[in-house]
């Protein structure tokens, strides 16, 4: 039986398959945890789902390497679910219009404020230069983010991973946040998460309302660009 | 939803290239979402089909996020030795990104309210 089982695994851990469901099976568990605490932010899906994923590969023994074989198929789809946020944004057109102005002049504030306080703040508490400019690209959805850690002398990888957890944690915080400052408006509050968390703060600004999500998909968008554009410029500003 | 999928990456594609060719820094998903939203401002509809397939694959955008996030299992390391470091930069940037966005705007919103009544 046992060496039987053995074959199987061995068989299973070559094949694609095996990242694929787990990632679907982790996710799957975490939404239903996510929803049976009634939509708690802290009980973040993304969170629940690297945690449980993370145990299950230690514990089997599995390398990243060989996990994402599987799991490339689901980050693929980062890139159509980009495309489609046109979608949503299309449908607060009119509003984007008439707002556009008090938009890029947040948008700018926001992306700077962004990159140059991680920055800072690493710094001051003697993070690593690496560390540092892994950091500055924090904000921005992991594919831009992963190019211009690349560009500016971060680890790209290390980005990534800061990424999420910036998402993480800007889609469990913002509320407190909001609640400090009496932040009400639903388009102000998916673009300030939106521009601060990216995707999985969009994700969370969905949750919320259509309005919220659109302006997060708005600002997740264009803080990319701004950021794009921006940090490889206001890096050298703070070279130490 | 095979139509809209066949649509969605090839602006994808579209962008893709146009990065590569003008070596943008801005990524090609990022190109093909605003040239859809240009192609959808134009046109002024957005096909029910279309939106079925987006809402789809919107839906559950955090299960995205999941391949790349579990790659924190390569940085145990640095993570070990810089975790104040990262731990606050990553709490007081966000949090003070989302401040200064939200009263940002808001005054400006409220600005360009008054200026509309008046």
């Amino acid at each position: 039986m046992t060496p039987r089982l053995g074959e199987i695994w061995v068989y299973l851990s070559a094949s694609p398959l095996l990242g694929l469901s787990l990632t679907l099976l982790a996710y799957q568990a975490a939404f239903w945890l996510h929803k049976r605490c009634n939509g708690h932010p802290a009980a973040n899906p993304v969170l629940l789902s690297v945690l449980a994923l993370v145990a299950i590969l230690w514990a089997t023994g599995t390398s990243y390497a060989t996990y994402f074989e599987g799991a490339q198929f689901v980050h693929f789809l980062l890139g159509p679910a980009t495309v489609a946020l046109a979608i949503p944004l299309y449908a607060q057109f009119a509003r984007l219009k008439r707002l556009a102005l008090p938009l890029l002049a947040t948008l700018v504030a926001g992306s700077i404020t962004a990159a140059l306080s991680a920055v800072a703040v690493a710094a001051a508490l003697g993070g690593s230069r690496v560390t540092q400019l892994s950091l500055a690209p924090k904000s921005v959805t992991t594919p831009i983010a992963m190019g211009i850690a690349e560009r500016v002398g971060g680890l790209p990888s290390l980005t990534a991973v800061l990424v999420i957890m910036t998402g993480i944690l800007g889609a469990i915080g913002a509320r407190y946040v909001y609640r400090l400052l009496a932040v009400k408006d639903e388009a102000v509050r998916g673009f300030a998460l939106g521009l601060a968390s990216h995707g999985i703060g969009t994700a969370r600004a969905f949750q919320e309302s259509e309005q919220a999500g659109a302006f997060a998909a708005l600002a997740m968008g264009l803080n990319g660009l701004a950021t794009a554009l921006l940090v490889p410029l206001l890096l050298p500003l703070l070279a130490g | 939803m095979l139509p809209a999928l066949t649509l969605l990456l090839t602006y994808q594609l579209v962008g893709e290239v146009i990065a590569q060719f003008f070596a943008l820094p801005v990524p090609g998903p990022v190109i093909g979402m605003a040239l859809l939203f240009a192609t959808l401002a134009l046109r002024g509809a957005v096909s029910e089909e279309l939106r079925g397939t987006a809402n789809g694959l919107l839906q559950h955008l955090s299960l995205l996020f999941v391949p790349a996030g579990t790659g924190v299992m390569l940085h145990f390391g640095r993570l070990a030795d810089e975790w104040l470091a990262l731990l606050a930069s990553l709490l007081v940037s966000t949090a003070v990104t989302i401040a200064v966005s939200a009263l940002l705007m808001r005054m400006l919103m409220r600005r360009r309210e008054a200026e509309d009544k008046a």
